[in-house]
């Protein structure tokens, strides 16, 4: 089982281990709890050098009080997690975008093969296609052997709709950010605690620091006030100046965008596959010392668990 | 406020860097942002105006055909764009916010944005050019 953080502080530290075999089944109910199954950004990234953080790309599972699940992305992390649930119910995957490294893991995704499972799946929404249709460009041969239209479970997919929606004791607001796409940022609050997760956001794009004015600050009305913000942090400024328009934060500037939005803790995300654990821990100094009184950044290991 | 739909976010970033006059309304046709370029053709600098409710807007800009006959505001061509979902393209007369009549050619398209919505629409200003 992932290592569980005591009042929602990080365990981050903790490597990931286990069978997880209790997720989603034995819910302590006295608050919503979220999960890091994947946290790495790109590509997955398995190794020694990158055990502590991670190296499974983008999932996170949210479980509200009612033990309503909901799992952010479906990257490579999906597969652990998929194979936590034990009894037949629903499921809701919302996806913020369809580039690899937030769907690979669907193929993987154990309850998608069983009948007994009802899995409903939101993704950003397109003027051409439906979800199904570009789904199926991966979930489909050449690219993979099973073609989704073949899955057993009860699949329903959705455009993610761009006003507050219900996932059972969960409200979901979704809404656009930049990142190359259409991409989607998510928050998720269940009246008493709020989650927001934006993994891939470039809200500086064309700019030398976040627009002065609120209104024009993209991801700024998802992640505010959020008790956790889990956002892309993916470079170091230096780095960031060679790959501008690739769709992704420095972490100085996901300090900052955490800081306006008035989060309170800021947790470290898609990580760079060129990082390792080491150069993971300098840059969360870095972003720390950055970091207002009244917002705690705190590292996206995966296998973290945060009760809110 | 509320935060702006990111396509118009985009915009407006895209229209500070480009030397093309241009201007930004939202769905509901309020004046949101016109760039440095635009600033020469509507008379005022953007920071001394600010963003303006329609109705203001409206006021504040007066325009005439090529022949000098008063345009509907139906037929202004950001109006039109927006309410046809299409591109327009006409050379009008331009009384701006300082008063002066300018001759200028306007190429407006609706902003759709990610879902097919109506999230806006822009204006790009030409002068034209003499012969």
């Amino acid at each position: 089982m992932p290592a569980q953080a005591a009042g929602g502080a990080t365990s981050g530290e903790a490597a990931t281990s286990g069978s997880a075999a209790t997720s989603g089944e034995a819910a302590d109910r006295a608050g919503m709890r979220v999960c890091l199954w994947g946290t790495r950004g790109s590509i997955a990234s398995a190794g020694p050098e990158t055990i502590r953080y991670g190296g499974n790309t983008s999932c996170v599972e949210v479980e509200g009080r009612e033990g309503t699940i909901v799992i952010l992305d479906a990257g490579t992390g999906v597969r652990r997690v998929g194979d936590t649930y034990r009894r037949p119910r629903r499921l809701d995957i919302l996806l913020t975008h369809l580039h690899m490294d937030h769907i690979q893991g669907l193929g993987f995704f154990a309850p998608l093969f069983e009948s007994d499972f009802e899995i409903h799946i939101w993704g950003p929404p397109s003027p051409t296609q439906d979800l199904r249709t570009r789904l199926s460009r991966y979930l489909s041969p050449p690219l993979f052997p099973v073609r989704l239209r073949d899955v057993a479970a009860r699949l329903e997919l959705h455009d993610a709709p761009l006003e507050p929606f219900e996932v059972g004791g969960l409200v979901v607001d979704a809404d656009t950010i930049i990142h190359p796409g259409q991409t989607l940022g998510y928050r998720v609050t269940d009246g008493l605690a709020t989650v927001a997760y934006l993994p891939d956001h470039e809200p500086t794009l064309g700019r030398a620091d976040l627009p002065a004015e609120s209104e024009w600050t993209s991801g700024l009305d998802l992640a505010r006030d959020a008790d956790l913000l889990l956002h892309d942090a993916q470079y170091t400024a230096a780095e960031y100046d060679a790959r501008v328009g690739w769709g992704h934060s420095r972490i100085d500037d996901a300090v900052r965008l955490a800081a306006r939005a008035g989060a309170r803790r800021l947790v470290t995300f898609h990580h760079d596959p060129a990082h390792d654990d080491v150069e993971l821990d300098a840059m969360l100094d870095d972003a720390r010392r950055l970091a207002p009184d009244g917002l705690e950044v705190l590292p996206g290991t995966e296998g973290s668990t945060f009760r809110l | 406020m509320a935060q702006r739909d990111v396509g118009l976010i985009l915009m407006r970033q895209l229209a500070s860097g480009l030397a093309v006059p241009v201007l930004l309304v939202d769905a509901a046709g309020d004046l949101l942002f016109f760039n440095e370029a635009a600033e020469v053709l509507l008379g005022q600098r953007f920071d001394d105006v600010g963003g303006m409710a329609l109705e203001p807007r409206r006021r504040a800009f007066a325009f005439r055909d090529e022949a000098g006959n008063p345009l509907p505001d139906d037929d202004v061509p950001l109006v039109v764009a927006m309410r046809e979902l299409r591109p327009v393209h006409r050379r009008v007369w331009g009384r701006a916010l300082d008063g002066v009549d300018r001759l200028v050619e306007i190429t407006a398209f609706p902003l759709l944005g990610g879902g097919g919505h109506l999230i806006g629409g822009v204006a790009m200003f030409w002068e034209p050019r003499r012969k």
